[in-house]
């Protein structure tokens, strides 16, 4: 028999007790029926207990026969004590849950390696620059930098260009027919350096992506092919169009590469050569991601050091074709660094943006798993200082110490395996949802979450740790137990009631923590929330539209026109892009004839009656007028008028800006209008800015036609999903060409604005409750034991005429003390923390009381509630009885 | 020698080597040949046979299988396996090593 039906003997005990004994008793049969005396024969035979036990040994496993015995009686203890069992196990899930799902999110973001050949080889280049406003990053650089660099460092490495990956609008049809995809210009030789095969037809290769517009063929990932054409291998040699140009679909990848934008799949390929030939030209329109894959052997070091040489004398040949720069800026263009960093987990903005959130988060999660721990710990031991007499009594008939701890360490075990299990469950809930908060729900993150082996293993690992921290307390008590003074049913008990009050200070202060962060994320949406934009976004609607070939603005005009009579309307003006959306339009402006201003100014082109559908007040002056063209009027703002005209009303006087064909143009100024935010950042405060005019004209008077725009609706009903298809259909049928691209309410723009800090104050807000609730469970649960400890003592006090309120003191004094040491430890590590997190706040001071008074406030409320019903228990105890019981 | 002690290190050796002779036995009948081969010499204890039986088991030198008998009742026979044979030649040659050992002591001493 091998281990196995050893391991397996454990299973059938009962079954292997039958068996042996049976084959005793034959024995004793079969003597008989040799006609042996029975006295004779047992009394030869001697103990058949002993023999079995011993022939029980040498059939299975002691060791997991009596940790099998563990288990079966713990679980018996959990299912004895149900309401304590059931909160442990619930508070444990919820620790566990939160801390695998806060990693899965971190991995996936973060960690994980790209689904390509060589993940670890793969590098990206990034390059910093200290400016006015301090460290700036960024990573991308123009093509003809990046086939430059390509060229010096071949040999060593293959370089891979990506653009950014843009959601644009295509149609594999009419133009009816426009959806929304993400595309993604890549070096041909992309998918060959990855090593990804195609699923059908053929992929993109370095022959591909050679002259400038030659191959206009398309790629499709896998998982989009999955998505939009159910996988329909005909899909080759279909056509699809992208604003003008008609691409045929060669292939499909395999696998479940989606580009390298980590939080972003990439639906569609296509190869770097085929965007606009000007943007490829062009050696300061930064618009895609340098990737090194670096040859076997080769190290990142000289690597770095080619390239940075590279840079350097592609800096020099740059800087002759900026024009007027100062030597500030000249100086700042000189001090620009060249870095070769890691990327096997992709390159993504969403990474940039959130690394710092989802570390916090998990910061904070991590502090709710030890509040987990701390809590269930002080409940176990609670409740193990009921048990001291069976456990004196197993020490007493020669159980080992380890044996106790290790009946003690399997029932922790079990609360933790049930525990992560439902924590497991609660995680796969919870991260996709999670992910979901990140991004307006049309156009949601995407990352792929898979629950394999790194996440279990991380849960398994998690629910081992979380064992021993909060198992080993009581297993220590159980283990260093007297059983002679356990017995005698007087060991001295503050021992634990020290090691509980210690835990208590630590729980304290890590509910502080987590509270005052918690205060300060909710105080920085708060504020980002209220700040004023000085418009009106209330009922607006923004239909942002594309036209087919660029069109005069009579045709604009009169598809606005259209929109006014459609019932439900308001009013509607024009404008190129919503208010917040992102967007901008910077411009140089010079003023009476001085040099250009450091700063650029922002520009929006917005039409007559926009100011007064936008509710943003005129100070002095009008709106534009239907005969007004950009350059030759403009509105300025406070901001505007602050920084050029020393803040005097500047209507009526001009400046000079850049027209259409580089010239300098006189533009006067028409009106004064209060500063309104255009710009998507709350953080920072509102820019001069110059509205223009909707249609605009050239240095010859000549209109220019236009391609893009954004009609915006005020609704006179509130109902404006009912609407939003109306206009849609409205807008095409008044003239075909044009086609709404996206349509979203002003309300909506600005929520996507705070996402972040949104996601930041409801997380925290959450696990603040969670923290508050274990807190005062936890509290509760160490005063109840030690008024349990103490009933004789306070049995005998309120029998000599003590005061309620003295016994209440009592009870409570150390606690309390306890509760004050842990929110001084938890306020002086927050100030500590809110420091490592300040580019997430906004206006808003660690140092602030009122910040601190709140998690104050709280924990003294809580810790009031929780004493209530152990003071009563232990002020309502009849000395009589009690005494009479002892 | 008919201390149940003094045998103790060579009870594997006779289980085994009567098993080699005569497969499938029970227990009782084990015991019963020991005795019987030995002239009586040789006492079994009784019950300290089957943790030993069990032990042989789980090292695998012999495996057990239940029959049902005419009487009705069950009985638990033995047999030998191949680890069991190779065994059984390494204690009899350790026996007899051990006996010429003590021989050689005695004749010589």
């Amino acid at each position: 028999m091998s281990l196995w039906t050893r391991m397996a003997n454990v299973l059938r005990g009962d079954r292997l007790n039958r068996e042996i004994d049976e084959e005793l008793e034959a024995h004793i049969a079969e003597a008989i029926a040799q006609g042996r005396e029975p006295g004779e024969v047992r009394r030869a035979f001697g103990s058949t207990l002993r023999h079995r036990e011993e022939s029980r040994d040498a059939r299975l496993l002691t060791w997991l026969d009596s940790l099998r015995a563990d288990f079966v009686f713990g679980w018996r203890q959990l299912r004895k004590a149900k309401v304590t069992s059931a909160a442990a196990i619930l508070s444990l899930a919820l620790g566990i849950g939160s801390c695998t799902a806060a990693f899965r999110l971190i991995d996936a973001l973060l960690l994980r390696p790209l689904p390509v050949a060589n993940a670890e080889r793969l590098h990206v280049i990034t390059f910093e620059n200290t400016g006015p406003v301090g460290m700036e990053r960024y990573d991308s650089c123009s093509y003809p930098m990046f086939r430059q660099m390509r060229e010096d460092v071949k040999g060593q490495a293959e370089l891979i260009g990506v653009s950014y990956a843009d959601r644009l609008d295509l149609t594999y049809g009419s133009d009816a027919q426009m959806e929304k995809g993400y595309v993604q210009f890549v070096s041909g030789w992309m998918f060959d350096a990855f090593g990804i095969r195609p699923a059908v037809g053929r992929l993109l290769s370095a022959d591909d992506d050679t002259e400038p517009g030659a191959h206009p063929y398309a790629v499709l990932s896998h998982d989009y092919w999955k998505q939009r054409f159910g996988s329909d291998p005909s899909v080759v040699g279909k056509t699809l169009r992208i604003g003008q140009t008609i691409f045929q679909i060669i292939g499909v990848t395999e696998g479940p590469f989606t580009g390298t934008e980590t939080g972003t799949m990439t639906g569609i390929f296509l190869p770097m050569a085929m965007k606009n030939p000007q943007t490829l030209a062009s050696w300061n329109n930064f618009w895609l991601r340098t990737f090194i894959q670096l040859k076997p052997g080769v190290a990142v070091e000289p690597v770095e050091e080619r390239l940075r040489a590279t840079f350097h004398a592609i800096q020099l040949e740059r800087v002759k074709t900026l024009v007027r720069l100062t030597p500030q800026q000249m100086a700042q263009f000189f001090n620009e660094k060249l870095y070769v960093n890691d990327a096997a987990a992709g390159r993504s903005n969403l990474q940039r943006d959130y690394k710092r959130t989802l570390e916090v988060l998990a910061s904070l999660v991590g502090l709710v798993l030890l509040i987990v721990c701390a809590n269930v710990a002080n409940l176990m031991t609670a409740q193990a200082g009921a048990r001291t007499r069976e456990m004196a009594l197993r020490v007493s008939i020669g159980a080992g110490r380890w044996r106790l701890a290790q009946l003690v360490l399997a029932e922790s075990a079990l609360r933790a395996v049930l525990g992560g299990i439902a924590g497991g469950m609660f995680a796969w809930w919870a991260a996709p949802y999670v992910v979901g908060m990140i991004n307006p729900p049309d156009d949601p993150a995407r990352l792929v979450l898979p629950g394999d082996w790194r996440v279990f293993a991380f849960a398994g690992l998690l629910s081992l740790v979380v064992t021993a921290l909060f198992g080993a307390a009581p297993a220590l008590r159980a283990s260093s137990m007297r059983p002679a003074a356990a017995l005698k049913g007087g060991e001295n008990p503050h021992r634990t009631v020290w090691l509980m009050h210690g835990l208590v200070a630590v729980q304290v202060a890590f509910c502080f923590l987590v509270l005052f962060v918690a205060g300060l994320f909710v105080t920085t949406f708060d504020r980002l929330t209220h700040q004023a934009t000085g418009f009106s976004s209330e009922r607006i609607v923004n239909l942002e539209t594309l036209t087919e070939q660029a069109q005069p603005s009579v045709n604009w005009d009169q598809v606005a026109e259209h929109l006014r009579e459609v019932p439900g309307v308001q009013s509607v003006a024009m404008t190129t892009w919503p208010m917040m959306s992102g967007e901008s339009w910077t411009q140089e402006i010079v003023v009476s004839g001085a040099v250009p201003a450091d700063v650029l100014s922002d520009f929006l082109a917005v039409s007559p009656g926009w100011f007064e559908e936008m509710k943003i007040p005129v100070l002095d002056g009008r709106e534009f007028r239907r005969e007004e063209n950009y350059p030759n009027a403009a509105i300025v703002n406070q901001t505007f008028a602050n920084e050029f005209f020393h803040g005097e009303n500047p209507v009526g006087k001009s400046f000079e800006t850049i027209g259409p064909k580089t010239e300098r143009v006189r533009v006067t100024i028409v009106g004064y209008v209060k500063d309104a935010r255009s710009r998507d950042n709350f953080r920072f405060p509102v820019r001069a800015t110059a509205y223009v005019p909707f249609s605009s004209v050239d240095g010859a008077g000549v209109p220019q036609l236009r391609g893009r725009g954004t009609f915006v609706v005020r609704t006179s009903g509130e109902n404006l999903q009912a609407l939003a298809p109306v206009l849609r259909e409205e807008v095409a049928k008044t003239r075909p060409e044009f086609y709404v691209s996206n349509m979203r309410t002003q309300a909506e723009i600005m929520r996507g604005r705070t996402f972040r800090e949104r996601l930041l104050a409801t997380l925290g807000m959450f696990f603040a409750g969670v923290a508050i609730v274990l807190g005062g469970i936890g509290l509760y649960g160490v005063l109840h034991y030690s008024v349990v400890q103490r009933r004789r003592e306070i049995g005998i006090r309120l029998a000599v005429g003590a005061q309620a309120g003295r016994i209440a003191r009592l009870i409570t004094a150390d606690v309390f003390l306890m509760v004050a040491v842990g929110a001084v430890l938890g306020l002086v590590s927050g100030v500590a923390a809110a420091r490592t997190m300040e580019s997430l706040l906004f206006e808003v001071k660690a140092t602030d009381w009122t910040m601190m008074a709140v998690p104050w406030t709280v924990l003294v409320v809580t810790a009031l509630v929780a004493a209530i019903v152990p003071v009563m228990r232990a002020v309502r105890i009849d000395p009589v009885e009690m005494l009479r019981v002892e | 020698m008919a201390k149940a002690d003094s045998l103790q290190g060579s009870m594997d050796l006779l289980v085994l080597k009567i098993l080699s002779r005569r497969p499938g036995l029970h227990g009782y009948a084990i015991m019963s040949a020991i005795q019987d081969i030995s002239g009586e010499v040789l006492r079994v204890e009784e019950g300290s046979l089957y943790p030993a039986l069990h032990r042989m088991e789980e090292a695998g030198w012999i495996r057990a299988e239940w029959i049902t008998k005419e009487s009705g009742r069950r009985a638990r026979l033995y047999e030998l396996t191949a680890a069991g044979k190779k065994q059984l030649g390494m204690e009899e040659s350790r026996w007899q090593a051990v006996t010429l050992a003590v021989n050689r002591v005695l004749r010589e001493a």
